[in-house]
């Protein structure tokens, strides 16, 4: 953990086994966490840009009782922020979502999901 | 069993087939933008997520294993429902998927392989491994099963069956490795030390009593 030991510690709420160490539910958790510890590497936005825009999303009512989409706001937050760096904008983020999804419905089974499987892209 | 069966191929199964999320089809645009601007690469986000894999690790898994292992009452529900034997241990998924459990025997060795978006276990396993979500693995496995493992470091006898089970969304599997032999005086703990990640997805065996990691 070392290296990233600091920058979790400001990551409020961050579900931990009894070790100290993250929890992920699902792959998609840990490529979010790992995205935005290696931007964070790259010195594309300090920890305490990031934990203020974490502790937005997380602030926001209407999250659930057990907290189980503590990474939607994760991801919603590093959503927020890579617009408000001006790194892409939200119409495109969108966009891709989008993308994304009609690329994994049309993707047959036995084939790996990829972007260029859109069929309207 | 691999479900290459063309007659499930029909247009209307996609829908079933493969489905993300919001939040996941973000998460795969995110990567997208910021991989092309540069900021980040795929093998660097691999190698962060590693680091997290194996000290998360699969000792929940081992944990399943060691019991069916030293109760052969807990081995017949495994057998018979898989799910409900390991929710029993507290090890749910989040989207309720079920669980089969595939027993190794002296005639037949066990592999998992998801060839469609790298279905896992994650609740009794952790994180999936990096070359597990890798097409190489994904379409080889189904191809050429023995080739595959001997790439591991496991050579079965010729006379040995694989079976490769393909995971979906909705039926994930572990795979219950053969019970090492002399370890009869152990207890659940220690035999839980000798189940691997790779043995309950079929890459790998049960280390043998006395051996090391």
């Amino acid at each position: 953990m070392n290296a990233h030991e600091p920058s979790l510690a400001v990551s409020p709420g961050l579900p931990k086994s009894n070790d100290g160490v993250p929890v992920f539910a699902e792959p998609w958790q840990a490529e979010a966490f790992a995205m935005t510890v290696r931007l964070h590497e790259k010195g594309v936005f300090s920890w305490s840009e990031w934990a203020e825009a974490l502790s937005h999303e997380l602030y926001k009512p209407g999250r659930r009782a057990d907290a189980s989409d503590y990474f939607d706001c994760w991801v919603a937050a590093l959503s927020r922020l890579v617009t408000e760096l001006s790194i892409t904008s939200p119409e495109n983020l969108d966009q891709l979502t989008q993308s994304w999804q009609r690329a994994a419905e049309a993707t047959p089974h036995g084939k790996p999901i990829l972007l260029e499987n859109d069929p309207e892209r | 069993m691999t479900s290459e069966d063309p007659m499930h191929h029909r247009d209307d199964d996609h829908h079933h087939d493969n489905h993300f999320s919001d939040t996941q089809a973000r998460v795969k645009a995110l990567e997208t933008v910021l991989t092309q601007k540069g900021l980040i690469d795929p093998a660097a986000i691999d190698a962060i997520v590693e680091t997290y894999e194996t000290k998360i690790g699969p000792r929940n898994g081992a944990r399943v294993v060691a019991r069916a292992w030293s109760e052969p009452d807990f081995a017949d529900w495994l057998r018979s429902d898989a799910t409900a034997a390991i929710a029993s241990l507290g090890y749910t998924g989040r989207q309720g998927e079920h669980m089969r459990a595939v027993f190794n025997t002296p005639e037949t060795h066990n592999l998992v392989v998801c060839t469609l978006c790298s279905c896992y276990p994650w609740a009794v396993l952790g994180l999936p491994p990096v070359w597990y979500k890798a097409p190489p693995y994904r379409s080889r496995a189904v191809i050429d099963p023995r080739g595959v493992l001997e790439e591991f470091g496991v050579k079965l006898p010729e006379t040995k069956k694989i079976r490769v089970w393909d995971s979906t969304a909705e039926l994930r599997y572990i795979v219950i490795p053969e019970r090492p032999a002399g370890t009869e005086g152990l207890d659940q703990e220690s035999l839980g030390d000798l189940v691997t990640r790779d043995s309950m997805i079929g890459t790998g065996l049960a280390i043998a009593a006395g051996g090391t990691r």
